[in-house]
């Protein structure tokens, strides 16, 4: 499959019949995998974990993790055969010709050295040895990938800076020798909206002022459509289409393609929700009224923390309303207190007019069948010693429901609920896919007949396809079963497709309440709009 | 609409992935050979032994190894070498067993009780600290003097030497294991700390638990070598790798054999439990079970 | 930091005073009564009755612990019984050959240790890395004294290469002084030499897996520069952490080294006392390894918050 056209300019990277394998005797992970980028263009490449989209990475650079190898193909840069090339060889490519801004910046810098000496490495690489040179160097570059007071913020560890200032200096390592290409892997996809929209907008600039090349590596259609001009979409180790980023959107031919652009949580996707039936007035499940939740601040004596600074609002029965906001915003720690995992320092968390903190007892337990949780991760929400069946019917037997006869047919009933067959009873969380874990996670939740399901995050660990099956799921029960939900979720595109209204807060305080819809036509407040304006994808929908 | 596959379709059950991952390392197969070889001898030593462990020959002292009746030779008094080291891995493992039964008993509820309450953190790291600050050797020096040198006071001071990592261990899994969502489930549904405790917690825990079990047992095989070597520990008549270690010192000129097979059993013994550890460590290890 | 220093400071002092608590309690818990001892079978009651008074045995526990406490502070540890000698003398006269020899075997085992540990990380799957993990799997499973014994009958007695037993001050011979301790110290380290090179070797190889470390080399960094700038820092980290933990071993190890060794230490004082029932120094020795002990670990921490740029309050692992 060859994708250069013929009028274009000579590749300043062409990847031919690319195939890469870990272990010896073992399936592919990469199957024939051949693009070229050409010089100043920005290429995406998307695909859901497991796509083999880093692998990608791994080959051109030559730092394929374990025993991981390049087991058929080239990879030219220029005229060179990275494939091939040495060690010795490569150490002169890496960093010089080729820049890589990683995934994650929380664990991408070194946290026992100095921010600035971890720039002045990669200057040393290209044989920077003056001392007053290389730090004058640093702190432009510092300043350049937009860290303020970058001369004092150099002697800094890297846990003294924030997740978007740690992305920033990783830019400034990428940058810091003028490759002519730059690899971004997920550069942002552990940030805040808005803090990865900044940040992408300064990797443009700075990408575009010098010229570089761009290989973008996301699972994000929306990101990969605003900033790019060309879009590769993987799955399964083999590309399965390319195009511009409006073929791909607004016309995909293969079926794959299609199915990531449907689920997709960008500001085009389908709303969910029947919003008619949500307006059946019976009154609110939950209410909170002026919530304050103070922490105090470990190691400086008196310093407190509000993260939940008075707040109020209602949750309808029998409908989704959604927090949203970015970290820190105090979200989280408003589900604690409805769950009864933290008291609130003032204010009142009232469900069906009782509070779970207030009450003792009896009452207290009753109180907590009818509200449950579902966590985010998939995999840490699950006891791994456990099968399926003891996950399920566990609160059942806390609150001694039923015989042991009456609880495995009621697990058997929610294993259907949760459309999971009724064989995977036996099987432990381990062996199950992040999707079906999800699952389980809701069945369990479900077991003791709640009235309100506590949603934290409960979607965002998954990939978009996944994803989308469990919103779907959880709307179907909804109906059936006339359930309420309080999805909290930084995720406006969620939102968007699940919640009836919808609650902006940030630093602890609520911005903006109200229905969904008029919340996304008509924001009221500038943080609502700069939220939505983050929503990547938001430029096709014009 | 229903997901069936599978992640890993054939994995089977957890226990028995980390049998096959034991058997397949080839040094965890090997140690674990050692250890059913030592322990078999030390169980079956009456049946075994040619002679008594404190059986004296006074007409056959100094005998070469090989020689007829004397498989390893005989020490000073004309014992059995042979038969006295059967008696002696019986012993090594008695002890070994013992302080790791002290050290998991005590260990692993205040690392328990640590680790899920913080008020009770405290208390118990300060009480950790006390306890480490006398290595086992004082321990068993104040122990024999206060009731003299045994088996038992031996035991009890390598035993009580151990607790304070078994404590660090256990304690660090429940500060892990009480941060996970799993256990923030069960407290919505209202379950006591207890519950958590002995339903989430423990069963968690426990391969972190056998694992340091099999770092004390080689640790404490040799500390009652040690202790028994400097009159510490065992007494004669009760036979001890160790004492025949301090035995042999004597006359190591004349008979160096009489020192060579008693060190040679411990180091069996120990380089049966340090090799089986380390392959069940990699074996419980999620990141090295985990699929590329 | 502060923070830190002034809490931990204060575990330390907590942690001093209920170890000397339970040497005191665990005195008077010995056998036979201090004053029937002193007056002799033959005494009158009244005359056992006068000594016990004198002793300050008939006082309230808390006041006799306090009289302890201060009598420990003077550094008055009081008389031998079997020799009548200062305990203080005694001390002085034996502590510094374990001191030596112990940082002697410190010393040993971190060069060996971590050399091993680096060694083993950079020939992964090679047979360096096989000789390394069988060194260190020997280490942690042979008795040290038992090598002991056979390196004297072999290295010193058949070959003689080093001396065999004796001991030379350091301060008055530097070169005879080491050269009588190189032995000791080698055996007396080889186990914890075993545990730093098994440690070093895997936060090493855990080091070289880090995300950082992928991103320092897609800087264009050489593997080995890698190595020394990002995975011996890390390990230096680890080797401090181990020395305090192993130091409890240390101890007990030394003092068995200077019995094989016959050299006059802190070992053979603390042997002999057992075994001479002698009280005064008995409590003298444990209680001044105890002490020790928690202030070499009070140092190691706050090494350890030096070295490592993240430790805050309650955050040591």
């Amino acid at each position: 499959m060859t994708l250069s056209t013929a009028d274009a300019p000579a590749p300043l990277l062409s990847v031919r019949g690319l195939e890469v394998t870990f272990g010896d005797n073992a399936e592919p992970v990469l199957h024939d995998v051949s693009f070229d980028i050409r010089p100043g263009e920005r290429v995406a490449i998307v695909g859901q974990s497991g796509s083999g989209k880093s692998t990608i990475i791994g080959a051109i650079l030559r730092l394929l993790p374990g025993d991981g190898h390049i087991t058929n193909g080239s990879i030219l840069l220029g005229d060179e055969d990275l494939a091939a090339a040495s060690e010795q060889h490569m150490r002169g490519v890496r960093g010089r010709r080729i820049g890589l801004v990683p995934q994650d910046p929380a664990s991408n810098l070194n946290p026992s050295m100095r921010v600035g000496a971890q720039i002045a490495d990669a200057l040393a690489a290209s044989g920077h040895r003056n001392g007053a040179d290389v730090d004058k160097r640093v702190v432009e570059l510092m300043t350049e990938a937009g860290i303020p007071e970058a001369k004092r913020r150099a002697k800094q560890y890297p846990h003294e800076f924030s997740g978007g200032m740690r992305q920033r200096v990783l830019i400034a390592i990428a940058l810091s020798r003028q490759p002519e290409l730059l690899i971004a892997d997920e550069p942002t996809s552990a940030l805040d909206v808005t803090v990865q929209r900044q940040i992408l907008n300064h990797l443009q600039t700075l990408v575009d002022a010098h010229g570089t090349s761009l290989l973008f590596i996301t699972h994000d259609l929306g990101v990969a459509a605003d900033r790019t001009d060309r879009i590769i979409v993987m799955s399964e180790g083999r590309i399965v289409e390319v195009g511009t980023p409006a073929q791909i959107l607004l016309s995909p031919r293969e079926d794959y393609t299609k199915r990531l652009v449907a689920a997709a949580p960008t500001a085009v996707a389908q709303v969910r929700v029947a919003s008619g039936s949500s307006t059946l007035d019976r009154g609110p499940i939950l209410e909170i009224s002026h919530l304050v939740k103070e922490f105090r601040i470990r190691g400086q004596r008196g310093s407190i923390l509000r993260a939940v600074d008075d707040i109020s609002f209602s949750v309808e029965r029998g409908t989704t309303t959604a927090i949203v906001g970015e970290s820190g915003s105090g979200k989280t720690t408003v589900a604690r207190i409805i769950l009864g995992l933290e008291s609130a320092t003032s204010g009142t968390a009232l469900v069906d007019g009782e509070g779970i903190t207030a009450s003792r007892g009896q009452q207290r337990r009753a109180l907590r069948r009818r509200v449950q949780p579902v966590f985010q991760d998939p995999y840490g929400s699950l006891d791994p010693t456990y099968s399926i069946e003891k996950l399920i019917d566990e609160p059942l037997r806390i609150f001694k429901v039923g015989d042991r006869r009456s609880r495995q047919d009621r697990v058997a009933e929610l294993l259907d609920q949760v459309a999971l067959p009724r064989t995977v009873a036996q099987r432990r969380p381990n062996e199950l896919s992040g999707g079906q874990r999800q699952r389980v996670a809701i069945a369990r939740a479900l077991a003791l007949e709640p009235e309100l399901l506590i949603c934290d995050e409960a979607v965002s660990a998954l990939d978009v396809l996944v994803q989308e099956q469990i919103l779907t799921l959880l709307a179907d029960l909804q109906s059936n079963l006339g359930l309420s939900y309080l999805f909290i979720t930084h995720d406006l595109a969620v939102v968007r497709q699940i919640a009836h209204s919808v609650v902006v807060m940030k630093s602890g305080t609520v911005m903006e309440e109200g229905s969904t819809d008029a919340v996304f036509r008509s924001p009221s407040s500038d943080y609502t709009r700069e939220l939505l304006s983050a929503i990547p994808g938001a430029s096709l929908v014009g | 609409m229903t997901v069936v596959e599978t992640r890993n379709p054939g994995l089977g059950s957890a226990r028995g992935r980390i049998w096959r991952s034991l058997l397949k390392s080839p040094l965890g197969l090997t140690g674990g050979i050692m250890l059913a070889i030592v322990v078999a001898l030390g169980l079956l030593a009456p049946l075994i032994a040619p002679y008594g462990p404190a059986e004296v020959h006074f007409d056959a002292p100094f005998q070469q190894p090989g020689t007829v009746g004397y498989i390893l030779g005989t020490d000073d008094l004309g014992r059995d070498i042979f038969s006295r080291m059967l008696f002696g891995i019986r012993v090594s493992l008695q002890v070994g067993i013992l302080s790791v039964l002290l050290a998991v008993v005590v260990g692993t509820p205040l690392g328990l009780l640590a680790g899920y309450w913080r008020g009770l953190d405290g208390v118990i790291s300060r009480l950790t600290d006390v306890t480490l600050a006398f290595p086992f050797l004082i321990i068993a020096v104040g122990l024999s003097a206060i009731s003299g040198p045994s088996l038992t006071n031996a035991a009890i001071a390598l035993g009580i030497a151990q607790i304070p990592t078994m404590i660090r261990v256990v304690r660090g899994e429940t500060l892990r294991i009480k941060e996970t969502d799993f256990v923030l489930g069960a407290k919505t549904m209202d379950a006591s700390g207890l519950r958590i405790i002995f339903s989430h917690v423990l069963p968690n825990a426990v391969s972190a638990i056998i694992v340091q079990a099999t770092v004390i047992m080689p640790v404490a095989v040799i500390g009652e070598a040690l202790l028994s070597f400097l009159g510490l520990g065992i007494q004669p008549p009760t036979p001890s790798l160790g004492i025949m270690l301090s035995d042999a010192q004597q006359y190591i000129s004349r008979a160096p054999t009489a020192a060579i097979f008693p060190g040679l059993a411990i180091v069996l013994i120990c380089l049966g439990f340090n090799l089986f550890g380390d392959a069940l460590r990699d074996a419980l290890d999620p990141t090295n079970s985990s699929r590329k | 930091m502060l923070n830190y220093l002034v809490t931990r400071l204060w575990q330390s002092v907590v942690t001093l005073i209920l170890a000397s608590m339970v040497v005191f309690l665990g005195v008077r818990q010995l056998p036979g009564d201090p004053a029937l001892a002193m007056a002799g079978e033959e005494a009158t009651p009244e005359r056992v009755e006068a000594i016990r008074e004198q002793l300050g045995l008939n006082e309230s526990l808390v006041t006799q612990y306090l009289k302890f406490v201060g009598n420990m502070l003077r550094g008055d540890f009081g008389q031998s019984t079997r020799t009548g000698a200062q305990v203080t003398d005694l001390v002085a006269a034996t502590l510094p050959v374990t001191l030596w020899l112990s940082a002697y075997a410190i010393v040993v085992a971190v060069v060996v240790g971590v050399l091993l540990g680096i060694i083993a990380e950079r020939f992964r799957g090679r047979w360096p890395e096989w000789m390394a993990n069988a060194l260190a799997l020997i280490g942690l499973s042979v008795p040290n004294f038992w090598l002991g014994i056979l390196a004297i009958l072999y290295l010193a007695v058949a070959f003689g290469l080093f001396p065999a037993s004796g001991y030379v001050p350091i301060t008055q011979d530097p070169i005879q002084g080491f050269y009588h301790l190189t032995l000791p110290a080698i055996i007396l380290g080889t186990s914890l030499a075993a545990v730093i090179m098994r440690q070093t070797r895997a936060s090493m190889i855990e080091t070289m897996k880090t995300d950082f470390v992928r991103t320092a080399r897609a800087k264009g960094l050489s593997r080995q520069r890698v190595l020394v700038r990002y995975g011996l820092r890390n390990s230096l980290i680890v080797v401090v952490t181990i020395i305090g933990l192993q130091l409890g071993g240390l101890i007990s190890g030394a003092v068995v080294t200077e019995r094989i060794f016959a050299l006059p230490g802190f070992g053979k004082l603390t042997l002999d006392a057992v075994f001479t029932r002698d009280y005064p120094v008995i409590q003298a020795v444990v209680l001044l390894i105890t002490v020790g002990y928690i202030l070499i670990n009070l140092a190691v921490d706050i090494l350890y918050s030096v070295i490592n740029p993240r430790i805050r309050v309650g955050g040591k692992s």
